[in-house]
């Protein structure tokens, strides 16, 4: 149980993504402008985390490792989650042209978004790493992690295209509109975010 | 040979890929803490950059179109593999404090994103000038904003102790990224001043010489 809580609260809130290891910053500044885009690219990159995770934390334990082919992790996880988020893309076209429409350029760069391949390199290492504590790590605690990792993920995005929306309505210099203003933005969510980091189990 | 001085003044000024694109932001925030860090990844960048451009230059006719994405992913993979390998051997320092970044670079949009809008149709030469100055673009970048965050954030520069004033915030992603939004801001400004004043002066003398032969 305290490992169960431990996880969720580091992916969350301690070590979110965006916030404090900075992964996926090129969806959190590119699809914030509107809520609703923002929480399908969430839920998007959310989808692909956890299936990428289930897919490659066994290949690695299971078939790299008894293999001695670990070195060829980044080729490996890279091709895998590629064929996950061409396979996704087709789904969602399928399912829902409007959120299809929504995201636009941004679903096939799921693939090139660390946040996917950041997760499933950081799930293959140590416990401590996540946490801050040993503890042994299985595909449980790993698709967990990637799961509430994304649920961070989706949160900060939120957060952050609420305050975009909001800042349309100012007037402000040409040189700070756009990508200067929503960074300045982001920092004051990364403050924020960083009282949590007195949070101690 | 203008032709190569516009490829490299576009990568280092109106193309510059951290300042006027923002691509790459993951690892600029993450790394620019420290100005250490930040030079080590840019440089690790350029010379991925440049042999991937080379490399997707030299095969763009063979590699057929529609498969064209993944055939760039399995080139920039097995490069950042070797760079993994190199850094882990020869300079063990840089690659602990580069950490899962190192792994990253295969997503770095820089990499890809030139590989698509430029290798893919120009020659071996041109793409090689290309990734170089795309490459020292974006390691400039990385390393003023390294200079700036680890200066006023650790008092230090390069691990050099200089002064114990200390704004602990600026180590942090917070200041990350407010340095790296204030950067922008900064820079487009400059350019853009710069090439306004470049057009008045050229249309001040494209008068002149119109009244001259008018005269």
């Amino acid at each position: 149980m305290g490992t169960f809580i431990a996880i969720v609260l580091a992916a969350v809130l301690t070590n979110n993504f965006i916030t404090a290891k900075t992964y996926g910053i090129c969806p959190f500044l590119g699809v914030s402008k509107k809520t609703s885009s923002a929480a399908g690219m969430g839920i998007a990159v959310t989808l692909v985390m956890v299936l990428a995770t289930l897919v490659t934390y066994p290949i690695y334990t299971y078939v790299m490792i008894p293999l001695k082919i670990e070195f060829l992790e980044i080729i490996f996880f890279i091709f895998i989650i590629a064929s996950l988020v061409q396979m996704l893309e087709k789904i969602i076209q399928k399912v829902s042209p409007t959120l299809y429409g929504a995201m636009g350029i941004y679903l096939p760069l799921i693939t090139t978004n660390c946040a996917v391949l950041g997760v499933t390199e950081l799930v293959i290492g140590d416990m401590s790493k996540i946490i801050g504590e040993a503890a042994t790590m299985n595909i449980g605690w790993a698709v967990l992690y990637a799961l509430f990792a994304g649920v961070g993920f989706t949160l900060v995005m939120i957060i952050m295209s609420g305050m975009r929306e909001k800042l349309n309505y100012y007037k402000m210099p040409k040189a700070l509109s756009g990508f200067p203003i929503a960074m300045v933005t982001a920092c004051f969510i990364c403050m924020a975010f960083m009282v949590f980091s007195y949070i101690s189990l | 040979m203008n032709k190569y001085k516009k490829i490299t003044l576009d990568g280092l000024i109106f193309q510059n890929p951290t300042f006027m694109l923002v691509l790459g932001t993951c690892p600029t925030l993450g790394l620019i803490n420290s100005a250490f860090s930040a030079m080590g990844m840019g440089l690790t960048v350029l010379v991925i950059l440049t042999l991937s451009n080379m490399l997707i230059s030299l095969l763009r006719k063979i590699i057929p179109n529609e498969v064209r994405i993944p055939c760039y992913i399995v080139i920039i993979a097995t490069l950042v593999t070797f760079a993994r390998m190199f850094l882990q051997k020869f300079i063990p320092d840089l690659y602990d404090s580069l950490g899962t970044f190192l792994a990253l670079i295969v997503v770095n949009c820089i990499i890809l994103g030139r590989a698509e809008a430029f290798a893919n149709k120009h020659t071996v030469l041109e793409s090689a000038v290309d990734g170089i100055s795309q490459g020292l673009g974006f390691t400039l970048a990385l390393t003023i904003m390294g200079i700036i965050c680890e200066f006023f954030g650790k008092g230090s520069l390069f691990g050099l102790q200089i002064m114990s004033f200390k704004i602990a915030m600026l180590t942090s992603p917070a200041g990350a990224f407010l340095i790296y939004g204030l950067s922008i801001a900064v820079f487009v400004y400059v350019v853009d001043g710069v090439q306004r004043m470049l057009r008045v002066k050229s249309n001040k003398l494209a008068r002149e010489n119109m009244l001259k032969e008018a005269a």
